[in-house]
C-alpha cells in the first residue's frame, strides 16, 4: 500500500495520458485533438521530471556549497528539448485547424469526412 | 569455335536479330530476311553444340555470392537448343509468309518479340543453374506476352492477361519458393548429374517439394494449370506454332525434366518413390485432355489441347523416374516439337488459304490443299505414336519406362490416349481427304497457301519421319 | 576537414535550412538545397567507403565531450550503408523537385518550402547518424514538423492535402511520444541515453517488467512511425495530396530511417537475447508484417489514383521489411536492410515519374495515363521497370530483396509465411498490369491533355531506374553492406 502512495506521481502521469490520449482517439473536433495531444505531452513531460527528483534534492543550480544535495538536472534538459517539440508541433497542429477551417468551412471529423468523400467519389467517377 | 563462344553465340545471335529487326523496320525484306539468315547460323551452332562433348561452361556474372548467372550445357539442354534452333528459322519463314499473307500489322513488334523469346529458351536450354534458368524463364513469359496480345483486341488482352496471371503466379509463388527452398537446403543451386538433393532432405517431404516444381512450372501445362495454353491461341498461329508448340511449352517441360534429373535425381525420386503421385496426375491430365480435345471443333483449340496432352507425356516420363523413361522423355521433345509444329503450321497455312477454323467446315479441303493435308497426316501419326513416325520411339520408350518401374496402369494409359489421338486428329485428316465439300468451299481447284508457308510445313513434316530413322542421335542416356 | 564528417552530415542540411528561407531570389533556394544535398550524398559517399575500407567504427564526440556524458556520431556499418540512400535520395528528388514545385507551389513559398525541404532532410541524416537516444527523438521530431508542414504544402493543388497533414501530426505526434515514455522508462533503469552505453548496462535489469515496457513503448511508436499495419492509416492521404517532390522524397526515405531507428534500438540496445524479444515481438511483427503485405497489395489492387496505389504499394513493402526484421536472425536483418535499400530505389524511381505526370494535368491515374504510353514512352516505361521491380522480376533490385527475405524465413523453417510471401509479390502483377495496360494497350482519348516529356522530367525517374536495375544485377556490394550491417546486431555466419 505504501508504494501506491510512494509512487503517486506514476499514476498522475498516467491518468493525465490516458486522458490526453482519449481526446486525441475519442473526440471528432480538431481542435479538441489538439488539446488532447498536448495533454498527453504534457503527461510525459510530468514522467521524466518527477522521475528525476531525488529525495531530499533542491532545484540543480550550483550554489557552490559542496554538501547540497540537487535533483537530477538532465531530465530537466531533455523536458526543455521536448517542450520546444511540442510547442512547434502545437503552432503547426493549430497553423492546419486554422487553414482547414478555411478552405472547408468546419474542423468536425465527420463534416470533414463527407465532404472528402464527396469530392473522392466525383473524382473516381471522371477519372 | 571455341565451347563457351558457341555457348555466347546461341545467346547472342537471337539478340542481334532482334536489335536489328528494330534498327530496320522500315525495310521489311531486310529485316525478316536478316532474321532468317541469323536462324540459319544459329540453327548451325546449335546442331554443332549438340555434336560436341560437355564440359564447357559460360560464366556471365555473380548477382551475389552463391547466385551467378552462368551456363553449361549438358546433353537434354542441348537438345532443346538443337530443337528451337533449327524450328526458329522454319518458323520464321513461315512468319513472314503468315503474316503478309494474313494482312496482320506491327510486323516490326513482333518479329522483335519473337527474337527476344528465343534467346530467352536458348537461356533456359544451357542454364547451369536453377537461378539463371529461372530469370530466363522469366524473361520467356514476358517476351512472349505482347506476341499472345498482338491482336489488340479484347479477347487478345483478356487471354493476356490469363496468360500472364498463371504463369506469373505460378513461378513466383512456387517455383521461386522451390528455388530458393532448394537453396537453403542445400547452399547450391547448380544442377549435377544424379541430382543435389540427396542426404539434404528429410525423404516425407521430397514429393511436396517436387509438388513445388510441378506446379511452379506453369509453361508445362500440367493440370490444373493448364487455362492459359488455349486461351493463347488467340495469338496468330506463327506464336501457336513455335511458341506454343515448341519454345514456351517446351521450356516448361523441359525445365521439369531437367529439375527432375539434376536436382532432385531420378534414383533419389525412384528410391523415394516421391514421383508416383505426379505419375497419376500426369496420366490424368493426358486423357483428360485428349477427351477435352474431342470436344473441340475450332482446330487451334483442339490442337492446343492435344499439346497439353502430349505434355503429360514427358512429365510422366519424370516422373517415372526410370532412365529409359526420362529418355523417351527428352525424345518426345523433339518429336513433339516436329509433329505439333507441323499441325499448326497446317491450321495457319489453312486459315491464309481460305479462312476456315473450324474443322466441321474442311470436309473436302484435302483435296483441295493436297501437300497441307498430307503434311498434316504425317505430323497426325507422329502424335499419335505410329512408326515410321518419330512418336513412335518416345511413346515405346515411356512404356518401357512404365514396365521398368511396375507402373502397370500407365501402359493402359498411355495406350488409350494414342487411340483418342487416333480419334481427334484422324477425324480432321479423314474429314479433309474422304468426306463430301462443306459449303465454304468455292471451288475444287488445288489451292495452297503462299509457298513461304508450305515449304516449312513440308521441311517440319520430313522431319518427323527422318527422326524415326536418326533417333539414335537423340536417345540420351541419363544413367541409372 | 575530414573528421568532422559526420557532424557535417546533418549539419549542411541543417544550416541551409533558415539560409534557404531568407532567399527569395529566383531559384536560389532551390540551387542552395541542390547544393547541400549533393554535398550530403558526398559526405555520405566517403563516410560509406571509408567504413568500408577499415571496417571500423567512426565516433564522434559532439563538442568534444566523450561518450557517455556526450552526445556521440557513430558510423557503423548499418548507420554508413543507410546514410547515402537518404542523402543520394535526397539529392535525386532535389534535381527533380524544381520543375515540381514550380508547377504544384506558389512562388512566394517556394523559398519556405525549400527551407522545409531541408529541414526534414537534415531531420533524417540525424537520426541515422546520432548514437544517441534522445538525440533520436530530437531529429526525429525535426524531421517529422518539416514533413507535416510540407505535405499541407499540396493545398495548393488539392485542398485535402490539409486535413490529411493533421492526421499524419496527431499520429506521428502519438507515436514519437511513445517513444519517448520508452526512453524515460529506459533512462530510469540505467541512466544513460547513449545506445551503446544503454545496450550494456540494460543487461543487468532486462529481466525487469520495465524494460518489457519499455521495449513495447518504443516498439509501439516506431511501428507507427514506419507505418507498420494496422498503424499505416496517415501513410496514404498523406503522400497521395502532398505535392509531387514530397511523395518522392518521403516515400523512399521517411519510413525507411524509421524502419532504421527501429533495427537500431530493438537489436541494438535491447538485443536479440532479450527475453521475450526473439519469440513473441517476433512472432508479432511476422504477424503484422505479412498481413501489412496483403492489406496493402490488395488495396493498391482497387485504387485507380497513382499516388494512392504506390503509397498503399509502400505499405505492403514495409510489411516485407518487417517481415525480414521478424525472422530474428541476420539473414533477415539482411534482407530488410536490402530491401529498405532498393525499395527506396523502385519508388523513388515510381514517384518521381508519376510526379512528372501529375505536374502535367493535375492526376496521375488510370484515366489521366490512357494510351500515355506513345506519348511519354520514356516516363512510362520508368514506371514499368519500376513495377516489375516491385512485383520481383529477376534483374531487378526487387528480385534481390525477395530472394533474401525468402531466404531468411526459409532457413527458420517458415515455409507457409514464405510461400505467404510470394502470394502477395504475385498479387502487385495485378495492379501493375492495369496500368501497363491503360498505357500502352488503350487509346488516347480525343481531347485529352496531350502529354509531353522532356529531360528534366524523366532523368531523375531514370536514375533510380538505373540504379534498380544496377543493383539487380550487381548485387554483391549491397549483399555484402547488408551482411556487414546486420552483423553489427546479431553475429553469427552468413
Amino acid at each position: 500500500m505504501s508504494n501506491l502512495i510512494a509512487h503517486w506521481n506514476y499514476f498522475l502521469v498516467i491518468a493525465l495520458m490516458m486522458i490526453g490520449f482519449y481526446a486525441v482517439i475519442a473526440r471528432g473536433n480538431m481542435v479538441k485533438k489538439m488539446v488532447g495531444l498536448t495533454i498527453f505531452q504534457t503527461s510525459v513531460f510530468m514522467l521524466y521530471i518527477s522521475m528525476g527528483k531525488v529525495a531530499n534534492g533542491t532545484a540543480p543550480i550550483l550554489t557552490g556549497d559542496a554538501t547540497t544535495l540537487y535533483a537530477n538536472p538532465l531530465p530537466h534538459v531533455l523536458i526543455l528539448t521536448a517542450i520546444v517539440v511540442g510547442v512547434a508541433t502545437t503552432a503547426v497542429g493549430y497553423a492546419l485547424i486554422i487553414r482547414v477551417y478555411e478552405s472547408y468551412g468546419t474542423i468536425e471529423d465527420d463534416e470533414l469526412i463527407k465532404i472528402i468523400e464527396a469530392e473522392e467519389n466525383a473524382e473516381a467517377s471522371n477519372a | 569455335m571455341a565451347g563457351d563462344m558457341l555457348i555466347l553465340a546461341l545467346l547472342g545471335l537471337p539478340l542481334l536479330a532482334s536489335a536489328l529487326v528494330l534498327v530496320l523496320r522500315d525495310k521489311p525484306n531486310l529485316r525478316d530476311g536478316q532474321a532468317l539468315l541469323i536462324g540459319l547460323i544459329t540453327a548451325a551452332c546449335a546442331i554443332e553444340l549438340y555434336g560436341r562433348a560437355d564440359g564447357d561452361t559460360l560464366f556471365i556474372l555473380s548477382l551475389a555470392v552463391g547466385l551467378d548467372i552462368s551456363f553449361t550445357p549438358e546433353p537434354l539442354g542441348k537438345l532443346f537448343a538443337l530443337v528451337a534452333g533449327v524450328l526458329w528459322p522454319v518458323a520464321t519463314l513461315y512468319t513472314v509468309g503468315y503474316m503478309r499473307g494474313a494482312g496482320e500489322e506491327n510486323h516490326t513488334r513482333f518479329m522483335f518479340f519473337y527474337a527476344i523469346a528465343i534467346h530467352a529458351a536458348m537461356g533456359i536450354a544451357l542454364s547451369g543453374n536453377l537461378l539463371t534458368l529461372f530469370v530466363f524463364y522469366e524473361l520467356l513469359t514476358f517476351s512472349t506476352y505482347p506476341l499472345v496480345t498482338h491482336k489488340g483486341t479484347p479477347e487478345a488482352m483478356r487471354a493476356g492477361r490469363i496468360y500472364l496471371g498463371i504463369l506469373v503466379a505460378s513461378s513466383v509463388i512456387l517455383l521461386l519458393l522451390g528455388v530458393i527452398g532448394i537453396w537453403v537446403l542445400t547452399s547450391t543451386l547448380d544442377f549435377a548429374t544424379g541430382g543435389i538433393l540427396a542426404g539434404h532432405i528429410d525423404p516425407f517431404y521430397v514429393p511436396l517439394l517436387l509438388a513445388l516444381f510441378a506446379f511452379g512450372i506453369g509453361k508445362a501445362a500440367l493440370m490444373p494449370l493448364h487455362r492459359w495454353l488455349p486461351a493463347a491461341m488467340v495469338a496468330p498461329t506463327p506464336v501457336s506454332a513455335l511458341l506454343h508448340a515448341v519454345a514456351v511449352v517446351k521450356a516448361g517441360v523441359f525445365t521439369v525434366l531437367k529439375v527432375a534429373v539434376y536436382v532432385f535425381g531420378i534414383d533419389f525420386l525412384r528410391e523415394t518413390g516421391s514421383s508416383d503421385w505426379l505419375v497419376w496426375l500426369a496420366s490424368f491430365s493426358i486423357l483428360a485432355a485428349s477427351i477435352v480435345a474431342m470436344s473441340k471443333t475450332n482446330l487451334k483449340a483442339r490442337l492446343a489441347y492435344s499439346t497439353i496432352s502430349q505434355l503429360g507425356y514427358i512429365v510422366l516420363g519424370a516422373a517415372l523416374a526410370t532412365s529409359l523413361a526420362a529418355s523417351g522423355a527428352a525424345l518426345h521433345i523433339a518429336a513433339h516439337a516436329a509433329g505439333k509444329i507441323t499441325l499448326f503450321f497446317c491450321a495457319g497455312a489453312i486459315y491464309v488459304a481460305h479462312h476456315l477454323t473450324d474443322i466441321k467446315e474442311m470436309n473436302g479441303l484435302g483435296r483441295v490443299m493436297p501437300v497441307t493435308f498430307t503434311a498434316f497426316a504425317l505430323g497426325a501419326l507422329s502424335i499419335i505414336g505410329v512408326p515410321p513416325l518419330a512418336g513412335a520411339w518416345s511413346k515405346i520408350m515411356l512404356m518401357g519406362g512404365a514396365l521398368d518401374n511396375g507402373h502397370l496402369a500407365v501402359l493402359a494409359v498411355l495406350m488409350l490416349s494414342s487411340l483418342l489421338n487416333l480419334v481427334y486428329l484422324g477425324e480432321i485428316v479423314l474429314r479433309g481427304f474422304f468426306a463430301a465439300p462443306s459449303h465454304g468451299l468455292k471451288s475444287e481447284a488445288v489451292q495452297e497457301a503462299p509457298l513461304t508457308m508450305v515449304l516449312p510445313l513440308c521441311l517440319t513434316a520430313l522431319m518427323s519421319l527422318a527422326l524415326f530413322f536418326a533417333v539414335d542421335v537423340f536417345i540420351l542416356d541419363f544413367g541409372g | 576537414m575530414m573528421q568532422h564528417l559526420p557532424i557535417l552530415q546533418v549539419l549542411l542540411p541543417l544550416l541551409g535550412a533558415p539560409l534557404a528561407a531568407l532567399l527569395r531570389g529566383r531559384d536560389m533556394a532551390w540551387g542552395l538545397a541542390l547544393l547541400l544535398t549533393g554535398a550530403a550524398f558526398l559526405i555520405s559517399i566517403i563516410l560509406f567507403s571509408q567504413q568500408q575500407m577499415t571496417g571500423e567504427t567512426l565516433v564522434y564526440d559532439l563538442g568534444g565531450w566523450p561518450a557517455p556524458i556526450g552526445i556521440v556520431y557513430v558510423i557503423d556499418a548499418a548507420s554508413a550503408l543507410v546514410l547515402p540512400v537518404i542523402s543520394g535520395i535526397a539529392f535525386v528528388a532535389t534535381i527533380a523537385a524544381r520543375r515540381l514545385v514550380e508547377a504544384e507551389i506558389d512562388a512566394r513559398d517556394h523559398a519556405l518550402f525549400y527551407a522545409a525541404w531541408l529541414l526534414t532532410i537534415a531531420g533524417m541524416l540525424g537520426q541515422v547518424t546520432t548514437g544517441d537516444a534522445f538525440n533520436i527523438f530530437v531529429f526525429l521530431e525535426i524531421s517529422s514538423l518539416s514533413a507535416y508542414a510540407l505535405v499541407a504544402m499540396g493545398a495548393g493543388r488539392d485542398r485535402r492535402a490539409l486535413p490529411a497533414a493533421f492526421n499524419y501530426l496527431i499520429l506521428g505526434t502519438v507515436g514519437a511520444t511513445f517513444y519517448v515514455i520508452g526512453l524515460g522508462l529506459l533512462y530510469m533503469l540505467t541512466g544513460t541515453l547513449n545506445l551503446m552505453d544503454l545496450s550494456e548496462r540494460l543487461a543487468d535489469v532486462q529481466s525487469t517488467r520495465a524494460a518489457f515496457t519499455a521495449l513495447a513503448f518504443i516498439a509501439l511508436g516506431l511501428f507507427l512511425k514506419m507505418a507498420l499495419f494496422p498503424l499505416h492509416f496517415w501513410l496514404v492521404p498523406a503522400y497521395a495530396h502532398a505535392p509531387s517532390a514530397v511523395s518522392a522524397l518521403m516515400a523512399a526515405t521517411a519510413t525507411k530511417v524509421s524502419v532504421y531507428v527501429l533495427i537500431r534500438l530493438v537489436f541494438g540496445v535491447f538485443g536479440i537475447d532479450f527475453p521475450g524479444l526473439a519469440d513473441a515481438v517476433g512472432l508479432l511483427v511476422l504477424t503484422l508484417g505479412i498481413a501489412g503485405a496483403f492489406v496493402g497489395t490488395l488495396a493498391a489492387i482497387l485504387e485507380t489514383d497513382l499516388k494512392k496505389l504506390f503509397a498503399q504499394s509502400s505499405i505492403a513493402q514495409l510489411g516485407y521489411m518487417a517481415i525480414g526484421i521478424g525472422a530474428m536472425s541476420a539473414t533477415g536483418l539482411a534482407a530488410a536492410f536490402i530491401h529498405l535499400f532498393n525499395h527506396a530505389l523502385m519508388k523513388a524511381a515510381l514517384f518521381l515519374a508519376i510526379g512528372a505526370i501529375a505536374a502535367q494535368v493535375g492526376r496521375a491515374s488510370m484515366g489521366t495515363i490512357q494510351g500515355a504510353g506513345r506519348q511519354i514512352p520514356l516516363t512510362m516505361t520508368a514506371i514499368l521497370v519500376g513495377g516489375l521491380a516491385l512485383i520481383g522480376v529477376p534483374l531487378t533490385a526487387g528480385f534481390i530483396s525477395k530472394l533474401y527475405l525468402v531466404r531468411a524465413l526459409l532457413e527458420q523453417d517458415f515455409w507457409l509465411l514464405a510461400a505467404l510471401t510470394f502470394i502477395s509479390s504475385a498479387l502487385a502483377l495485378a495492379y501493375v498490369w492495369k496500368i501497363i495496360e491503360a498505357a500502352w494497350l488503350k487509346e488516347r482519348p480525343k481531347g485529352a491533355p496531350v502529354l509531353v516529356e522532356t529531360p528534366v522530367h524523366y532523368v531523375p525517374a531514370w536514375l533510380m531506374v538505373i540504379a534498380t536495375i544496377g543493383f539487380g544485377i550487381f548485387a554483391s556490394p549491397l549483399v555484402d553492406a547488408a551482411y556487414a550491417a546486420a552483423h553489427v546486431f546479431i553475429g553469427g555466419a552468413r
